[in-house]
């Protein structure tokens, strides 16, 4: 897209004011870029026909810095919502996406996650079929701030409720954990250290499926680990089903930088946040062929069997350490902060 | 990550601990100095591996824990005058007399998290017409980084930059616990970073002086069994000498160009802990000629004192005389959400190192 041609170069007030101006932005770039049936009626909201049961999720993205290594706050927003509903159990197909943008943001920043948010959105096959656009006064926002609420159908075969699990079933994690978390935090005013680690953002709904469509009700969860990491989520399935988790350190899929990264800042990676990593709780039985499928997949390739559902210590996380020794793992609480030394 | 996989070896480990097993006769009080060696201990289940007769008491090394509660509403009353307040990570949770710098910063408190303290200085140097202040709280692990951003900013002619000195000193902390009645410690596993900086020379006459062995150790699983070991070893012998079982990182003499830089900006003075008390000569200050990058000075805070909670035993978890479990308070009005004292809160406080890696 060509921003000379736009006649301005930077949003403000005025683009979220409903009138000429914010029409002016939405036919130059949101229309223009997300051009589908739905979206072009321009009518105040979309209406779509669903067959059987629809999964929705909303959530709101606030990320800085906005553009990191790996990605930026566009495709992150769409990802994070497909990867929610994908969790479901559902095959996502619509998005609603609402910007709130702080007055002074460059434009051909905002067409830059713009044109982000539509590459995830194909990539992840659902169309934007509705949203919204506002405009704060500087100081009153962070750059951009994006909403976004996803609408799936249910997969046929899907039953995925924390009541199926059973004592034996295995927990299978896509690949390395703790890549997004330690990508933003070395961008982070303050605790710059340089690496190549980038962030994982990416949509997992296309193994989601085939993983559904092979193993139906053998799979009992998926859940993503996000904010607070694997140890929050495991945390909050073990306290859920009333049964123990057990997980083992040498099973934890960690990259190396990301290792290091870790220790220097002194976190611990099991609570580091995640965006394109799952996990999944299935039937002990088909653990093997799970994992056989997952790893031929680009997106589980790195998949690995962390743990197991035990009779033991039931609602708690129990890890047993590298040399043996065993601990309880608690949720996250508050936000990780590097220690002193 | 060479130098980590090999000291988390499960067959090294455990070659090691059936070595304490054979070696030990009768049980032994054994305190690791250092914070992050309580949260080895803890996080990679050595405790409960670890023969019954080895008694693990932890010690008082985070720095985060010992920071009195008067330098936290110090820095408070600095974020609240406009002050940007620039600080370790660990160190914003821990409660003040009635809010901690997270709060603060909510409120509107321009409060800044580094990594490292030079970064304040270009923070300071970026924002000319405003004064930027680092928390510089720590051991003398964290000291030359400290003296070094003085000595940039006094380079480059930075005058909006100072410090609030908070910088504590282990061996003078070693000799308070040796030295109180209700102490029982038989040896102890010294702070290995700690000793990477100053070197081990400081412990001869103290190991000497109170007949205990000190082994100074470093931070992973291997590591901590085999300082361990180092010390049942001598006491069930019967003797006290200073050994180094981190000598990959940890030279007699320290390391010579970090000394120095401490020296040129700071001098031995007296020092409150917190839950201790005022130790004599064991904490630094700013030397004279560097006053004028003296935070408490600067802003005319020195006179803020405040009580401690009465209901936390932070002194007696410090000093190794109870266990955080033996807290009343322990994981109940007290947790890392809602801490009465800073062990709670730091992740190398004893008692959070409890309460986030409970053993089963």
């Amino acid at each position: 897209m060509d921003t000379k041609n736009l006649g301005f170069d930077t949003i403000n007030l005025g683009h979220g004011s409903g009138g000429t101006m914010t029409r002016d932005l939405l036919d130059k770039i949101i229309f223009k870029t997300f051009d589908n049936p739905y979206l072009n009626q321009k009518h105040d909201g979309s209406i779509v026909k669903f067959d059987g049961e629809i999964a929705i999720s909303t959530d709101s993205f606030v990320i800085s810095p906005i553009f990191f290594k790996g990605g930026n706050i566009g495709e992150l927003a769409v990802n994070g919502t497909v990867n929610d509903v994908a969790m479901c159990g559902a095959i996502p197909k619509y998005l609603s996406l609402a910007f709130i943008v702080e007055e002074g943001l460059k434009i051909d920043e905002f067409i830059k996650i713009v044109n982000s948010v539509k590459a995830a959105a194909d990539e992840s096959g659902v169309l934007i079929i509705t949203g919204d656009t506002k405009v704060v006064e500087r100081g009153k926002g962070d750059k951009i701030f994006i909403n976004t609420t996803g609408f799936g159908e249910v997969h046929p075969k899907a039953k995925i409720t924390t009541d199926n699990i059973k004592i034996g079933d295995k927990i299978i994690v896509n690949g390395f954990i703790a890549q997004h978390g330690m990508a933003i935090m070395s961008q982070r005013e303050g605790l710059q250290f340089e690496s190549t680690i980038e962030s994982d953002t990416t949509n997992v709904n296309y193994l989601v499926n085939d993983l559904l469509d092979k193993f139906g009700d053998k799979i009992h969860l998926f859940r993503d680990p996000t904010r607070g990491g694997l140890a929050s989520v495991l945390s909050e399935i073990a306290g859920d089903i009333n049964k123990g988790v057990a997980i083992y350190e040498k099973d934890i899929p960690l990259e190396k930088q990301v290792a290091a990264a870790c220790e220097i800042l002194g976190l611990d990676p099991l609570y580091v946040a995640n965006e394109g990593v799952f996990l999944t709780i299935v039937d002990s039985a088909v653990a093997e062929e799970v994992l056989d499928l997952m790893k031929k997949d680009e997106k589980g390739k790195n998949s690995i069997c962390v743990g197991e559902i035990t009779k033991n210590h039931p609602t708690k996380v129990v890890m047993q350490s590298l040399i043996g020794g065993k601990r309880i793992v608690t949720p996250l609480i508050g936000e990780q902060l590097p220690r002193i030394c | 990550m060479k130098y980590l996989s090999e000291y988390r070896n499960l067959e090294a480990t455990k070659k090691v601990l059936k070595e304490i097993e054979k070696t030990i006769t009768k049980p032994w009080n054994i305190m690791e100095i250092c914070g992050g060696q309580t949260h080895g201990l803890v996080k990679n289940g050595i405790l409960d591996l670890l023969p019954e007769k080895v008694r693990m008491i932890h010690g008082p090394g985070c720095p985060v824990c010992v920071t009195p509660l008067n330098l936290i509403d110090k820095a408070i009353e600095l974020l609240e005058k406009g002050v940007i307040v620039c600080s370790f990570g660990d160190m914003i949770r821990v409660p003040g007399s009635k809010k901690s710098l997270l709060e603060v910063k909510a409120e509107g408190g321009d409060l800044r998290i580094l990594y490292s303290p030079l970064e304040a200085v270009n923070i300071a140097k970026n924002n000319p017409d405003k004064e930027v202040v680092f928390f510089a709280v720590g051991f003398e692990t964290t000291a030359p980084a400290n003296a070094l951003s003085v000595l940039h900013a006094q380079k480059e002619g930075v005058k909006n930059y100072s410090i609030l000195v908070s910088h504590v000193l282990v061996p003078p902390a070693m000799e308070a616990i040796l030295s109180d009645e209700f102490s029982s410690i038989d040896a102890f596993l010294g702070a290995g970073h700690v000793c990477a900086i100053m070197g081990y020379q400081e412990y001869f006459p103290l190991a000497k002086k109170y007949m205990v062995p000190i082994i100074i150790t470093g931070f992973e699983p291997l590591d901590l069994v085999q300082g361990i070991l180092f010390a049942v070893k001598q006491l069930e012998k019967g003797s006290y000498e200073v050994e180094n079982q981190y000598a990959r990182v940890v030279k007699e003499k320290g390391n010579e160009a970090a000394i120095n830089v401490i020296n040129k900006v700071f001098e031995v003075g007296d020092r409150e802990w917190r839950g201790i008390g005022e130790i004599p000569n064991s904490g630094y200050k700013l030397r004279e000629e560097f006053k004028n990058f003296d935070a408490e000075l600067k802003f005319g805070i020195s006179n803020i004192k405040v009580p401690e909670n009465s209901k936390c035993i932070a002194g007696e978890i410090l000093k190794g005389i109870k266990k955080p479990n033996q807290c009343s308070e322990f994981g109940k009005t007290c947790t890392p959400a809602n801490p009465l004292g800073a062990p709670m809160v730091s992740s190398e406080g004893a008692c959070a190192a409890y309460y986030h890696f409970q053993t089963i």
